[in-house]
C-alpha cells in the first residue's frame, strides 16, 4: 500500500513554490484548480506571504468528457480577484495525471485575459500523461497503476492528506 | 429509453428533454437554478462563451412567433459554443402541408442535435421527443395553453435570487391564468419548490376553476389577492388569445386587476413585481410600478439568459 505523507510533501511543494516565484517574476500570481489545488494556493499564498488573494479556477466549463459525463461539479468555483492579461500565472494543483484537468484550466484562464505565462506546481506527478503538459515543479514522482485514483482530502483543522482508491 | 413515469428523465433520473416542470423532482429543478447561477457570471467574462455544446447544431422551431423567447434562446446557445438555425417554419414547410413528424425527420436528417419548440398546439414539443433520434434533446419553449417551462424556471430563479428561500413566501400570479402556460408552468415550480402561499387572482373569466385542487388560493379580489405578498407576478392579458366576450375591455380590466402603486402598496414593501413580458403598460401593469424600484422585469430578462444556458447544458449531457 502507498504511504504519501501529504504534510511532508506541502512543505516540499512550499520550497518549490517559493523558488519558482523568486526566479524572476515579483508580480506572480498563485491561482489553485478547484477543489485540492485551490486549498494549496490558498494555503502556499498565506505562509509565502503574497498580497491579496490567491486566485481559484474550475475546470468544468471546459472539460473534454463533457458529451459523456455531463458538467463537472465546481462549474462555479472560478474567482479570479486580479487582471489576468499581462500577468505570471503559477498554476497549482494536487494530482498531475493525464493533464486533461490542466487543459481545461489554461483555456478557463484565457477567457479572463492573455497572461504573459503560466507555470505548473503540483503536489504528486503520478504519470500517466496524455497530453504535452509538464509541472515546473512536483514534491513527488510516482507512478500509479490506472486502476487507483489518488486524491487530496483535506479536514476540519485543514490538515492535507491522501487517499487512495480502487477504481470501480 | 425514456423514462416510462416521466418522458423527461432517462432511466438514472436526469434530465434529457425539458417538456414541462410539472412533475419533475424538486433536486432537478434547484440543480438547474445552481447552474444558471454560474453562467450568469460567465456573462462577464472578457470572453463570454465556454466550449460546452461546441460542434453541436440547436434548431430553433418557432410554429408560433416570440421574438424575445427565440432570442433568449439563440443567445444563450451561442454563449454554449452551439451552431444555432433559426427557422421561421410558420412561414415555410408546415405552410406546403408537411407534417410536424416529417420536418423533424427532415431536420433530423441534417445532424440536429437539440431542438427548441414553440408551438401553438400543447404537447407538440413531447409528440418531437417521442420520435426524434436517442442523441437529440428536446426543449419546449412554449406549447399552447400548457407550459413554457424555461420561462417558470427563470422565474423561481429571479425569486430565488431576490428573496433566498421559497418556504416562507406568498406569491401573487395576477390577471390571465386560463390561457397562461406561464402561470402554469410557474404554479407547478412554485409548488415542487416548496412555496406555501400560492394565489391566483382574476376575474372569474380569465381562473380556471380547478386551480384549487393544486393547493392554490383563487382570489377574484386584487386587494385581497396580493395583500402581504413577497413577490407578484403580472400576466400579460393574451388579446391574441382571447375569443369571445371573456372581457368587457381592456381599461374595465385594468382598473380592478391592473397593478397601480397604490395596490402595489397592500403588499409587502419589499415585494418584488414580475412580468414575463411584453408588457402592456395601462392594461395589467402601471407604466410607474413597471418603471419603479421594485420591478425586477429586466433582470428576468437577464436571468433568462442564463437559465436557458443552464437548461441546454444540463440535457445536453446527459445521455438518453
Amino acid at each position: 500500500m502507498l504511504q504519501l505523507d501529504a504534510e511532508a510533501l506541502y512543505a516540499q511543494l512550499r520550497q518549490g513554490v517559493r523558488a519558482l516565484l523568486g526566479a524572476g517574476a515579483p508580480d506572480a500570481v498563485l491561482v489553485g484548480i478547484w477543489s485540492g489545488g485551490a486549498w494549496l494556493a490558498e494555503r502556499l499564498h498565506a505562509d509565502l506571504q503574497r498580497p491579496g488573494k490567491a486566485g481559484v479556477i474550475s475546470s468544468a466549463l471546459h472539460r473534454d468528457d463533457f458529451g459523456s459525463r455531463g458538467l463537472a461539479a465546481g462549474a462555479d468555483a472560478t474567482q479570479l480577484p486580479f487582471e489576468i492579461e499581462g500577468r505570471h500565472i503559477v498554476l497549482v494543483d494536487d494530482v498531475l495525471y493525464t493533464g486533461r484537468t490542466i487543459r481545461a484550466a489554461i483555456n478557463e484562464l484565457y477567457d479572463f485575459g492573455r497572461p504573459a505565462s503560466v507555470t505548473l506546481a503540483v503536489l504528486v506527478d503520478r504519470g500517466g500523461r496524455e497530453l504535452p503538459i509538464e509541472a515546473a515543479c512536483a514534491a513527488a514522482r510516482i507512478a500509479l497503476p490506472a486502476t487507483q485514483m489518488l486524491a487530496l482530502a483535506r479536514d476540519g483543522d485543514g490538515r492535507l492528506h491522501f487517499t487512495v482508491e480502487e477504481k470501480a | 429509453m425514456l423514462n416510462r413515469r416521466n418522458p423527461q428523465l432517462n432511466q438514472h433520473g436526469e434530465l434529457i428533454h425539458l417538456l414541462s416542470i410539472e412533475g419533475l423532482p424538486r433536486a432537478v429543478l434547484t440543480q438547474i437554478l445552481d447552474t444558471a447561477g454560474t453562467f450568469l457570471s460567465v456573462n462577464e467574462r472578457e470572453v463570454k462563451k465556454v466550449p460546452l455544446l461546441r460542434g453541436k447544431s440547436v434548431f430553433n422551431l418557432f410554429f408560433e412567433n416570440s421574438t424575445r423567447t427565440r432570442t433568449t434562446f439563440e443567445i444563450a446557445a451561442k454563449r454554449l459554443s452551439a451552431d444555432v438555425l433559426n427557422l421561421d417554419i410558420a412561414r415555410s414547410s408546415t405552410a406546403k402541408g408537411e407534417s410536424l413528424l416529417d420536418t423533424i425527420s427532415n431536420l433530423s436528417a441534417m445532424h440536429a442535435d437539440m431542438f427548441v419548440v414553440r408551438h401553438g398546439e400543447s404537447g407538440a414539443p413531447h409528440l418531437i421527443a417521442q420520435h426524434c433520434a436517442p442523441h437529440v434533446h428536446v426543449v419546449n419553449a412554449g406549447d399552447g395553453r400548457h407550459a413554457h417551462p424555461t420561462q417558470g424556471l427563470l422565474d423561481m430563479y429571479t425569486i430565488r435570487h431576490y428573496k433566498r428561500d421559497f418556504s416562507q413566501l406568498s406569491v401573487a400570479v395576477v390577471g390571465d391564468i386560463v390561457h397562461s402556460r406561464v402561470a402554469r408552468s410557474d404554479i407547478h415550480g412554485l409548488t415542487i419548490l416548496g412555496v406555501p402561499d400560492i394565489r391566483a387572482v382574476g376575474p372569474k373569466t380569465l381562473v380556471p376553476g380547478d386551480l384549487a385542487q393544486m393547493g392554490v388560493r383563487v382570489c377574484h379580489d386584487m386587494a385581497e389577492g396580493i395583500r402581504d405578498a413577497d413577490v407578484i407576478i403580472m400576466l400579460r392579458l393574451q388579446n391574441e388569445r382571447m375569443s369571445g366576450a371573456m372581457l368587457p375591455s381592456a381599461g374595465e380590466f385594468f382598473k380592478s386587476y391592473g397593478l397601480t402603486p397604490e395596490k402595489l402598496a397592500l403588499a409587502k414593501p419589499d415585494a418584488i413585481v414580475m412580468h414575463p413580458g411584453p408588457i402592456n403598460r395601462g392594461v395589467e401593469i402601471d407604466s410607474a410600478v413597471a418603471d419603479g424600484r421594485q420591478s425586477v422585469i429586466l433582470p428576468q430578462v437577464t436571468f433568462g439568459i442564463a437559465v436557458r444556458m443552464a437548461v441546454m447544458s444540463t440535457i445536453a449531457g446527459n445521455q438518453a
